[in-house]
């Protein structure tokens, strides 16, 4: 037991006491967190800092509102429903299409007017969100993922997930649905997360919960080796994500859009710690290497050069970064 | 806010409670263990005197100075006399007064008394004694004594020891011949000692007292003879020779005057009796603490009425078991549902028992849990569907309570105590958890909920713990700084360890 503390933390493994109490606490200031805590207003900053979303139909307010969905999504036969306050992807519906007079999921469930008015009646009034505070639900455009990752996911849509420390990319995963997970891109319903060379942009092994996957479950295919397109953009838009809310340590989760490219789907200021496990590589031993050497004041374009430098897969030990340098 | 911050608050509040704790039990006394008990003794003067036809005054020697005795109530029990009580050279006294009294009369003097080594006789140094007044033969012959025993003593302990060796041979001795005749009484000894002992130029004198004895009855006033070594008083008994204070001695009065006096009235009668019993050491404590004019005392917990102070000994184990959630999920990262459900669910097995609670709470939680599945289907709002759980599981609870009590299994009632509030909560809790995550991870966080909430349990039942919590609850500040301290872990916990398998580099496949 003692030997396996002892080798987590030769490995810069970052545990949960660790992220709380030295990084979240310390670098992400509480009245920071509505900002990323309420996707609307996640929305609106990245529209206005430029950085590209999925785009808004509409907003659902209020118990009255919902009603509206009809006309909302008239000329939008695609869609998604997220809570403005869900927190690890609960609550959020997909519309893929109609039949009839129903709504058909992208897993190919037949839902009617009825269901899901139940369903946003709950999260309006808070089912999802921390705390369970009343919610607003965002109606928003469909993301149509490239053809690129149909090799490696089953429905839904894979997302890249970056944990951005005070500027600089650290850590990147990508997220792949997979039958279990009911094409949610999410780790802990079942998703295959699949670590990412930050010099590179190719695909590592993946994990499914704590064990590694060589090949997708599903569609049999590898999982290392996929090279994700518009690798610096995302770089770019996660480093950005820093400026934009002013959070210190958070992960941002991008979607890569068939026509429109990548897309921020959501902030997040507790970001989880098994994209360790997608790496195989420890977020500590990484966000000492920047404490360390990164210039904090430098801009986007330095971060980034100095990410992929430093974080090239796979990292060594604290000590041979001047040999990086 | 750095580390050392918390370091040297934890350490001020951790030497603050430990200080307290100690000044506590050492000085005041509160026991550390539960249910201390300490030997008091009820010691009562029954007073009898026929009455003259004018005023009658009885006057009783009380007991005053009680070295390694303290006194703990006093009463005085008499109808129609008027009472005063007043320091006196030879103690204290009590005296009842009445103009016109009819009949045999009985008045009482009652004292609960307990032992307490902090007691110490006076300090100050008596005077030195005036040489007794004696005829010329006596004054020689009380010169050959003491210039006999002085050559065979060394200091006053032993000169007194010889001196009263040679008073117990009575007759024998040539000297003790001339001072005392055959029916001499102890006291009369005790009291020819002080006399010899003021012609050696000793102060001593004479103190009566009582043997606090286990059985309850009568008890005879016995002598001891109390010398002066120049530090500190010595304590002989003149009849044994034995030297130093019995333990269980209580003096009463001292000098060569009787226990009780009467004036204007006669067939004076004393009658001493003991009884012990047990007393909750507490009790004693509270007392001492006044005594030593320690407010510490007044200001616990002990001043509440009982009722309240139930209430308390609960609230106080309430941290107790917030430190245990505490440590299991920031040490072994246990997960439960809600932060502290699990200490409100443990509060309530109190009352229930482990094993009871466990099945109950099973019970309602997964009966709830249907009635949530139901409710589901019929499309509720948030709000009104878990009004509607609460209900049913109010009704449950009473429906179990009913049956439980038809089929003559106690426990069932006591499930009243059940906070239904958070049970409900915990119910929409889990229904959420179950649909979003899976029936797996459900019932894993409910049964980690109920593994938490049973070691709370056992914990806050540990009896010395909670006596100890309420007797000191200054300890609590000891938790605060165990919660400081703990607040900055910042190493893995013991699930991670698991969690992260893949990492090691022992079982990595990389």
């Amino acid at each position: 037991m003692l030997f396996r503390y002892r080798s987590l933390a030769s490995q810069g493994v970052l545990g949960l006491n660790k992220r709380n109490g030295d990084y979240i606490l310390k670098f992400n200031p509480r009245s920071l967190y509505p900002l990323v805590d309420d996707k609307l207003k996640t929305k609106r900053l990245a529209l206005q800092a430029g950085i590209a979303v999925p785009e808004l139909y509409g907003v659902i307010e209020t118990q009255h509102d919902i009603r509206r969905l009809a006309d909302i999504v008239r000329d939008h036969p695609e869609f998604a429903l997220k809570p403005a306050h869900g927190s690890a992807g609960d609550g959020i519906v997909v519309i893929a299409g109609r039949s009839a007079a129903r709504y058909r999921t992208i897993s190919g469930m037949l839902l009617d007017d009825g269901f899901l008015a139940h369903h946003l009646s709950n999260a309006i009034n808070g089912q999802f969100s921390l705390g369970g505070v009343p919610d607003v639900v965002i109606v928003e455009y469909m993301v149509r993922f490239s053809a690129l990752f149909e090799r490696v996911s089953f429905q839904g849509v894979p997302d890249v997930r970056v944990i951005v420390f005070r500027g600089y990319p650290v850590m990147a995963m990508v997220r792949l649905p997979t039958r279990i997970s009911h094409g949610k891109a999410n780790l802990h319903q079942g998703a295959v997360g699949a670590g990412i060379d930050l010099a590179s942009g190719t695909t590592l092994d993946g994990v499914i919960g704590t064990e590694v996957v060589t090949h997708h479950p599903d569609t049999a295919n590898p999982v290392a080796g996929v090279q994700i397109p518009d690798w610096d953009t995302i770089l770019e838009i996660s480093a950005r994500c820093y400026e934009l809310t002013g959070l210190g340590y958070i992960g941002v989760d991008i979607v890569l859009d068939r026509d429109l490219g990548p897309l921020v789907l959501e902030l997040n200021a507790r970001p989880g710690l098994a994209i360790q496990i997608a790496n195989r590589q420890g977020l500590l031993r990484r966000l000492e290497i920047c404490e360390q050497y990164a210039d904090f004041s430098a801009g986007v374009e330095q971060r980034i050069a100095f990410a992929k430098r430093a974080f090239a897969h796979p990292v060594g030990e604290v000590l041979g970064m001047d040999v990086v340098m | 806010m750095n580390n050392r911050h918390i370091y040297i608050l934890a350490a001020v509040l951790t030497a603050l409670g430990l200080s307290l704790f100690f000044y506590k039990s050492r000085v005041l006394g509160f026991p550390i263990a539960p249910q201390a008990q300490t030997q008091i003794w009820t010691i009562e003067a029954a007073v009898t005197f026929e009455p003259g036809p004018a005023a009658v005054k009885a006057t009783l020697r009380i007991p005053g100075l009680t070295p390694g005795h303290s006194l703990m109530d006093e009463n005085f029990i008499s109808r129609g006399f008027g009472l005063t009580t007043r320091s006196a050279p030879a103690g204290r006294e009590a005296q009842w007064a009445v103009r016109q009294a009819n009949g045999t009369q009985t008045v009482y003097y009652r004292a609960l008394v307990y032992r307490d080594p902090n007691r110490k006789a006076e300090d100050t140094t008596p005077a030195f004694p005036e040489p007794p007044q004696l005829d010329e033969a006596s004054k020689i012959a009380m010169e050959g004594l003491i210039a006999d025993v002085r050559r065979q003593s060394a200091d006053v302990a032993s000169f007194t020891a010889e001196l009263l060796r040679r008073i117990n041979q009575g007759q024998a001795d040539q000297y003790i011949r001339l001072f005392l005749d055959r029916t001499s009484t102890a006291a009369d000894r005790a009291h020819l000692a002080t006399v010899l002992l003021a012609g050696a130029q000793i102060p001593a004198r004479v103190a009566h007292g009582v043997v606090l004895r286990d059985r309850a009855g009568v008890v005879r006033p016995e002598v001891l003879l109390e010398v002066h070594d120049g530090e500190q008083w010595l304590y002989f008994n003149p009849a044994t020779l034995q030297q130093g204070l019995p333990p269980d001695f209580l003096i009463w009065w001292r000098g060569d005057e009787g226990l009780a006096q009467i004036e204007g009235g006669s067939d004076l009668n004393v009658t001493l009796a003991v009884q012990q019993s047990q007393l909750d050491a507490i009790v004693i404590a509270e007392r001492r603490a006044q005594q030593l004019g320690s407010h510490s005392a007044e200001f616990s917990l002990f001043s509440l009425p009982i009722a309240t102070q139930a209430v308390y000994a609960v609230l106080l184990m309430i941290p107790i078991g917030a430190v245990v959630i505490m440590l299991l999920r920031n040490f072994i990262g246990i997960k439960t549902f809600g932060t502290f459900m699990p200490v409100l669910v443990a509060l309530s097995f109190r009352e229930t028992r482990l094993l009871w609670g466990l099945v109950l709470f099973a019970i309602i939680v997964s009966m709830g849990l249907l009635i949530r599945f139901y409710l589901e289907k019929l499309r509720l709002l948030l709000v009104p569907r878990l009004t509607c759980v609460l209900t049913v599981v109010v009704l449950l609870m009473a429906g179990l309570s009913v049956l439980s009590h038809r089929l003559g299994i106690q426990p069932g009632l006591s499930i009243a105590l059940f906070p239904m509030v958070i049970i409900s909560m915990t119910i929409e809790r889990m229904s959420i958890v179950w649909d979003e995550r899976g029936a797996s991870e459900a019932i894993q966080e409910g049964v980690g909920s109920l593994i938490v909430a049973a070691l709370a349990y056992l914990v806050m039942g540990i009896v010395w713990l909670e006596h100890l919590i309420f007797v000191f609850p200054e300890l609590l500040l000891l938790v605060i700084s165990v919660t400081l301290l703990i607040g900055r872990y910042t190493g893995y916990r013991l699930l991670e360890l698991r969690r992260f398998k893949a990492m090691a580099p022992g079982d990595d496949a990389t």
